[in-house]
């Protein structure tokens, strides 16, 4: 039994289930020259043209800029610059129709072309003397994203440490029409081929496989004279059939392996990039000429003049038909990529993305319009033409059941969206649709399940905290409550002073915290008033009693003092009973004072904690208003537990 | 300017649901004349009976339900169920018996199940297993072959005796059941349980005229005819090999085990293969997608089932053929069947049996 690396290499090829043959329809374009399409009035460039985040803006309006100039910078791994695509002026940083099925606007750079066509200075590298850091710097700052489609940043897949067994160049093109691919290997194999020499470099994989439909000989056959210095270099010819260049289809039909569900190609040693990107790369690295422009299919029966054309990033489409000799029709569909997969169009001023292979013009003719969705039969078909081996109708039941548990079951989430379910359907369902508004509603839950769990954490968090803050202040109430007891209890005017003395101490002990600078003044205010107070009815126990001796000083000053830094107080001797109650009485009253800042204290402290956490607000207003804001939390509560129970009896 | 917003994919296959079925119609056709020329014209009545209460049956309940009725009509679906119950029935079979069973398969056990894609049983077989219990006698009134039925009848004289129970020159239904000799002849199927049954060895039975040729008089021929219209339809890829494939193999290897172990009392499998309604059955009624397995290992399962118990009953039941019964019981299993036999995933382990 030879090794699977050993079968490979004999040229042995494998197969996926499923698959379609809708009718490819490439003849039109893919032998005709690559058409150069005029310079556009403005040029769309959006800031994200690729899976990740757009990079930072470096330009203004109005500043004029050079081809090939950066116009964001990428700041961080997942971010890819784009470059304004020719020489120009800066019209507006704004918002844009978006080449994405939703057509949302989207954060663009308009740029107005001078027809000058001016470079900025361009450092090409030497790849036998750059190392691979300057190589992967090279690769992200000339905003390379995944040309097949997804937009994948490229510097992420070639800057993989992980082993690389193999490094499949997709060449396959499988989706109708299509015939971008096959025009540039048809022209560029040369230039191809230096992009994986970059890329094995990188990589250092054990062999190259270049997995192409055996429905493009030419191409095949460019890239075979192009690779036939290359020993670990194999050219693959795939029999044609869709989706044959979905990358896990890709992988199995090259390799025989399987990517495990959730998990990325480089975990089975396999890294896939787009043969476009390969050109972007050398280009990149060997011309440093930057991702400006891409070849776009631009075909259907309603243009009369179906080409492949080289068109600037940010073109907007309309150029593009314009320049093809379109004719519009009543009631038709203009098409981002291709039949199987693209998407329709609103409006023809969306730009051509670094992603964008095919603007599709059919007549109606060509591509009817869909009939009336019926019954599913059961018939299966769509089982059978399922690459990742679903079942789709089990899928389109559960989904119009909204069953999340059992999708899951079935495994919703590894449809790849190819639509050959929906293409083989006879009761023209449109399967494709059902499963994605399925998976956005789950992706929802998901989301709101999250939610649900940070409130309720939250909400429990807050409980616990009002809890405890009940608790503490049971406690000191029931201590200021006790230390006030025993002072009535202790009423004889010997040991009154003491008794208050002992009250203070207390009070002090209880009172953790040291006072704030405010209520130390208010504290000291109150001292000196009740010192003038202290010195009044001295003055008049004076008249009364000529032999006392002054004392009320004395003791004034070491409640001031204790008032004051709450040290220890002196021991006080009463010099009569009268001046005696006198102290007590005043200490009493410092004692109410003090009791009562410590509860402005508490309830001050109490607010500042409501202020930074807003759902604590809900405490302080009225009973009816918290009602429905509880009720959603409980909801909320409610939701989240229901949503793991689920789970708990899915797993 | 204007353009059509459209999810993908934009391109379909042409091929729609109401083709298949008009396929399937069509691939029954040579049977159909085979049996005429056969058994009698009298199929050909019940079969104009029965499609035109299928269309009124299909037409009042789409009425009922407030969904447009031509759509419908035109996707073939009620008319394939009143064809396949058409050429289950006895051909002279009362009028009323066959108006009973469509309009039951039509109401009964396709819409009020939600109509076309929701039944859980195939409609013709059950109408079939319903007028089977409820009238015995008029179910089996199968004629002999022409070749051994003591008066031809033209087609007027099967209208007759479809409409009157006798033919236009008078004779009765059961005297036309009778052979030359005067004995009341069944089908071979019916006949041979019978004698077996009675201590007749097989070879005695055989002995019988009904049994002329390798599966009796006639059904060779009938069987013959449809297998040749279910292979153009696998050719033609409306149905898939599979069920038909399971049906036959799980039929022959039980009855050629049986036929070894006994075969004195047990007919062989080539008579098991071409007489009754085993191709009918194998490659028309079994493969009906909607009340049929849906995944590949189960269409396996589903098809050996269907095999395994049109023999069982067939040697052991009290009805001439066990192909409805048998369709209906593995209808049944089909959920069960399902969801043990989902393929595999791309990406996902193998886990649990036949998953």
């Amino acid at each position: 039994m030879p090794s699977l690396f050993q079968q490979i290499q004999a040229g042995k090829l494998w197969d996926f289930h499923g698959g379609v043959h809708p009718p490819t329809r490439k003849a039109q374009t893919a032998q005709k020259p690559i058409g150069m399409l005029p310079l556009p009035d403005r040029l769309y460039i959006p800031l994200r043209q690729h899976i990740g985040v757009a990079g930072h803006i470096l330009v203004s309006s109005g500043q004029h800029v050079l081809k090939g100039q950066p116009l964001t910078s990428a700041d961080n791994s997942m971010a890819v610059p784009v470059h304004a695509p020719t020489s120009g002026t800066i019209l507006a940083i704004g918002e844009h129709t978006s080449a994405h099925p939703s057509a949302l606007p989207e954060a663009t750079i308009t740029l107005v072309p001078d027809g000058l066509d001016e470079w900025r200075t361009r450092y090409p590298l030497n790849l036998a003397t750059s190392d691979k850091l300057s190589l992967l710097e090279r690769i992200q700052e000339s905003g390379i994203a995944g040309m097949g489609g997804a937009g994948f940043p490229a510097h992420l897949k070639a800057g993989l440490t992980q082993p690389v067994d193999y490094l499949i160049i997709n060449a396959v093109e499988c989706e109708p029409y299509i015939s971008a691919d096959d025009a540039l290997i048809q022209e560029g194999a040369i230039t191809i081929v230096k992009g994986i020499d970059i890329l094995c470099k990188l990589l250092n994989p054990k062999a190259v496989l270049i997995g192409i439909e055996d429905d493009k000989p030419i191409a095949s056959a460019a890239l075979k004279a192009a690779c036939s210095q290359r020993e670990h270099y194999y050219v693959r010819d795939l029999p044609t059939k869709y989706p044959s260049g979905g990358e896990k289809q890709l992988i199995q039909l090259l390799t025989n392996k399987e990517v495990p569900a959730g998990r990325r190609p480089i975990d089975i040693g396999i890294v896939m990039l787009n043969v476009g990107t390969a050109f972007a790369i050398a280009q990149a690295v060997l011309d440093d000429h930057p991702l400006l422009s891409r070849i776009v299919t631009v075909t259907g029966e309603t243009l009369s003049q179906p080409q492949n054309v080289s068109a600037l990033i940010g073109t907007p489409v309309s150029d593009l038909l314009t320049f093809c000799g379109y004719q519009q029709q009543t009631d038709n569909k203009i098409i981002m990529g291709g039949p199987m997969m693209g998407f329709t169009l609103p409006d023809l001023s969306v730009p051509i993305t670094k992603t964008t292979n095919c603007i599709l013009a059919p007549s109606l003719h060509e591509l009817p319009q869909s009939g009336k969705e019926t019954d599913c039969i059961r018939c299966s078909a769509c089982a059978d033409a399922c690459p990742a081996s679903l079942l789709p109708q089990q899928l389109l039941w559960y989904s119009k059941a909204k069953d999340p548990a059992k999708l899951d079951e079935y495994n919703l989430f590894d449809c790849i969206e190819c639509g050959a379910c929906a293409y083989v359907c006879p009761s023209e369902i449109p399967l494709v649709q059902y499963y994605r508004v399925a998976k956005a509603e789950i992706r929802e839950q998901q989301r709101e399940a999250v939610k649900a769990e940070q409130a309720k954490a939250r909400f429990e968090a807050r409980n616990a905290r009002l809890e405890r803050e009940k608790q503490e202040r049971m406690a000191r109430n029931k201590q200021l409550a006790q230390a006030r007891e025993q002072a009535q209890q202790s009423g004889s005017s010997s040991n009154a002073v003491a008794a208050a003395l002992a009250r203070i101490k207390a009070k002090q002990a209880e009172q953790t915290v040291a006072p704030a600078d405010r209520e130390q003044l208010l504290a000291e205010r109150e001292a000196k008033k009740q010192q003038a107070r202290e010195y009044q009815a001295a003055k008049a126990a004076d008249k009364q009693q000529a032999d006392a001796v002054p004392e009320p000083p004395q003791a004034d000053a070491a409640a001031s003092s204790e008032a004051t830094t709450g040290n220890e107080p002196s021991a006080v001797e009463p010099a009569s009973a009268k001046s005696a109650a006198v102290a007590a009485a005043i200490a009493r009253a410092k004692a109410k004072k003090a009791a009562q800042a410590e509860a402005d204290k508490q309830e001050k402290m109490v607010e500042a904690e409501q202020t930074k956490q807003p759902e604590a607000i809900e405490q302080t207003t009225p009973q009816a208003a918290t009602d429905p804001r509880k009720a959603a939390i409980a909801a909320a509560i409610a939701r989240a537990k229901a949503k793991k129970q689920a789970d708990s009896e899915k797993s | 300017m204007s353009f059509r917003i459209a999810s993908s994919p934009h391109n379909r296959i042409s091929r729609s649901t109401a083709e298949i079925m008009l396929l399937v119609v069509v691939a029954c056709i040579p049977g159909i004349i085979v049996q005429a020329l056969l058994f009698g014209y009298g199929v050909l009545i019940q079969l104009v009976l029965a499609i035109s209460t299928a269309w009124l049956a299909e037409a009042l309940v789409m009425r009922l339900r407030a969904k447009p009725v031509l759509p419908r009509l035109k996707d073939h679906s009620a008319m394939l169920t009143g064809v396949l119950l058409a050429i289950a029935i006895p051909p002279y079979a009362p009028w009323w018996l066959i108006v009973v069973g469509t309009f039951f398969a039509i109401v009964m056990v396709k819409q009020l199940y939600g109509g076309l894609g929701n039944n859980l049983f195939n409609p013709a077989m059950a109408a079939y297993v319903m007028l089977l219990i409820s009238f015995p006698l008029q179910m089996t009134q199968w004629l002999p072959s022409v070749s051994l039925q003591p008066e031809s009848l033209s087609l007027l004289d099967a209208v007759c005796a479809v409409f009157t129970q006798y033919s236009c020159s008078g004779f009765s239904i059961s005297q036309l059941q009778s052979g030359i000799d005067g004995v009341s002849m069944a089908t071979p199927l019916d006949t041979l349980r019978t004698d077996l049954a009675a201590g007749l060895t097989l070879t005695e039975s055989m002995q019988q005229p009904v049994f002329y040729g390798i599966a009796g008089a006639g059904w060779l021929w009938v069987n013959l005819a449809y297998l040749a219209g279910g292979l153009m339809l696998i050719k033609l890829r409306v149905i898939g090999w599979r069920i038909p494939a399971a049906v036959l193999g799980s039929l022959f290897m039980i009855s050629l085990l049986s036929w070894l172990a006994a075969a004195d009392s047990n007919p062989s499998p080539m008579f098991q293969l071409f007489s009754g309604a085993t191709m009918l059955a194998a490659f028309f009624i079994a493969t009906d997608p909607v009340s049929a397995s849906t995944t590949n290992y189960g269409r396996l399962v589903y098809g050996a089932l269907i095999g395994l118990m049109i023999f069982i009953i067939r040697k052991y039941g009290g009805y001439p053929d066990g192909v409805a019964f048998a369709i209906l019981l593995a209808n049944m299993t089909v959920p069960l069947i399902d969801y043990y036999t989902r393929p595999r995933t791309y990406g996902h382990k193998a886990k649990g049996a036949g998953k």
